[in-house]
């Protein structure tokens, strides 16, 4: 493949070309939660890019010394003490906002974009390589995140920064702030950036993470990783035989 | 036993995990294309659920608490379950090849769902006991297996329409899950109705 990926385009893939949440789908329970307003979406998003580039660099520079065969539990280490760190961070320096993202924080750790991200680029490459991935993934999250805040709270409250900016001449539909306005608003977005990137989004849940078995321990562009896929190929020839027995079974009780 | 079956319809109904807390979406829009899958996912989830806060309730209330290490939550809880689900599959294929044959495919993926670890850490948080705990675990987990199987069916009458090409896929479906979770909205009084709170 791409021998030596310019720096450039390391950093900047993560932000458009490959948004972890509009194109790949991934992280999808924050982005749907934390966006009510534009500043929680923007908090979360930071705190979650913190976390990236942290876990990136240290998991990075530790690749040589991490055993190949326990290596997702020591990402998670890797990533769960930069997620603690953030925690007692928000809780001290940013109270409000900690109460208000709450049980998603400590939640960064199962998001399948930093997880992805460590296995299938930190734990590969060079330092300023994965840190700049990180940034660029992490940039690309926050500013999917803002603009889903933004949008949720400019349509479901008429404001912005808790700005009121529609002067009440426009009825805001509260329903957007709440769970099913999530759904919606990430439903249109995708389809936008769908109809901006002929279709690729869907593409990408269709053939690639969201029909793979790993797609939450996996970040993989494209299809996925050998791996994953004999093993998914595997799990179906599992079920299917297990089907075929149980059939049997019912064709005989019959 | 009123305010027992308040957490349980609690956490299945008005709170309910997928619908209304976002936790768990990945399998949500993932696993329910096919209803006997989603079925098998859910059950999973309720049996993970459920092992998890067995071990984590204690863990966090005679261990972290009383040596004052209740930060390190985060790191030791999502290793516990971590471990834990590979401990349960690796018992259940030697002893219990029929359950493992129904959820041993989706154990795997239960480890790093969102679902698992936020219901612990909402145990903890909302200060339950233990029986409590399980109980919000066990309704959790149901709310999760309502909301798995109502979308399922949704998602297959959905599945072969005429959508606009950038709505094809995704996009559809996130839209036909946020009417569902509209519908969800409905029993937003259902509890204090019934008992009188």
């Amino acid at each position: 493949m791409e021998n030596k990926q310019s720096k450039l385009s390391i950093l900047t893939r993560g932000i458009i070309k490959e948004n972890p949440v509009l194109v790949l789908i991934l992280g999808t329970c924050p982005t749907l939660a934390t966006t009510t307003g534009a500043i929680n979406g923007l908090g979360m998003g930071v705190s979650t890019m913190v976390v990236l580039i942290c876990s990136n660099i240290i998991i990075s520079l530790l690749k040589n010394i991490i055993p190949d065969k326990v290596r997702i539990p020591c990402y998670i280490v890797v990533i769960a003490t930069f997620v603690t760190i953030v925690q007692l961070m928000l809780k001290a320096f940013l109270p409000e906002l900690d109460s208000a993202l709450g049980l998603y924080i400590p939640l960064i750790v199962v998001n399948c974009i930093i997880l992805g991200r460590a296995e299938m680029f930190a734990s590969k490459n060079s330092v300023v390589d994965s840190a700049l991935d990180g940034i660029g993934m992490g940039l690309g999250f926050t500013l999917a995140l803002f603009f889903m805040g933004a949008a949720r709270e400019l349509l479901g409250a008429g404001t912005l920064f808790g700005i009121t900016l529609t002067a009440n001449i426009i009825e805001p539909m509260a329903v957007l702030k709440l769970a099913p306005g999530g759904f919606f608003v990430f439903g249109i977005l995708v389809a936008i950036v769908n109809k901006l990137t002929n279709g690729k989004a869907s593409k990408n849940a269709e053939n690639g993470c969201m029909k793979c078995a790993c797609s939450s321990v996996c970040g993989h562009v494209g299809g996925c990783t050998p791996t994953c896929e004999e093993e998914l190929l595997q799990a179906i020839e599992d079920a299917k035989v297990a089907d075929e027995i149980n059939m049997d079974e019912e064709g005989g009780a019959l | 036993m009123t305010e027992y079956i308040i957490v349980i319809m609690a956490a299945i109904l008005t709170n309910n995990f997928v619908l209304v807390q976002f936790l768990g979406i990945c399998p949500f829009l993932g696993v329910s294309k096919k209803l006997d899958s989603a079925f098998g996912m859910s059950c999973a989830v309720i049996f993970v659920m459920l092992i998890a806060t067995a071990a984590t309730w204690p863990i966090q209330t005679y261990i972290l608490d009383p040596k004052g290490l209740g930060y390190l939550q985060t790191i030791v809880f999502i290793l516990v379950i971590a471990a834990l689900v590979q401990l349960v599959e690796i018992t259940m294929k030697k002893y219990m090849p029929p359950l493992h044959k129904a959820l041993g495919v989706f154990l795997p993926l239960i480890t790093t769902n969102c679902a698992v670890l936020g219901v612990c850490v909402n145990n903890i948080t909302d200060g339950y006991g233990f029986l409590k705990s399980m109980l919000s675990s066990l309704g959790a987990g149901l709310g999760f297996m309502l909301a798995m199987v109502l979308f399922a069916g949704v998602r297959g009458r959905i599945e072969n329409n005429d959508f606009l090409p950038s709505f094809k896929g995704i996009p559809s479906t996130l839209i036909a899950a946020s009417i569902v979770a509209l519908s969800f909205m409905g029993f937003g009084g259902v509890i204090d109705g019934i008992f009188g709170m």
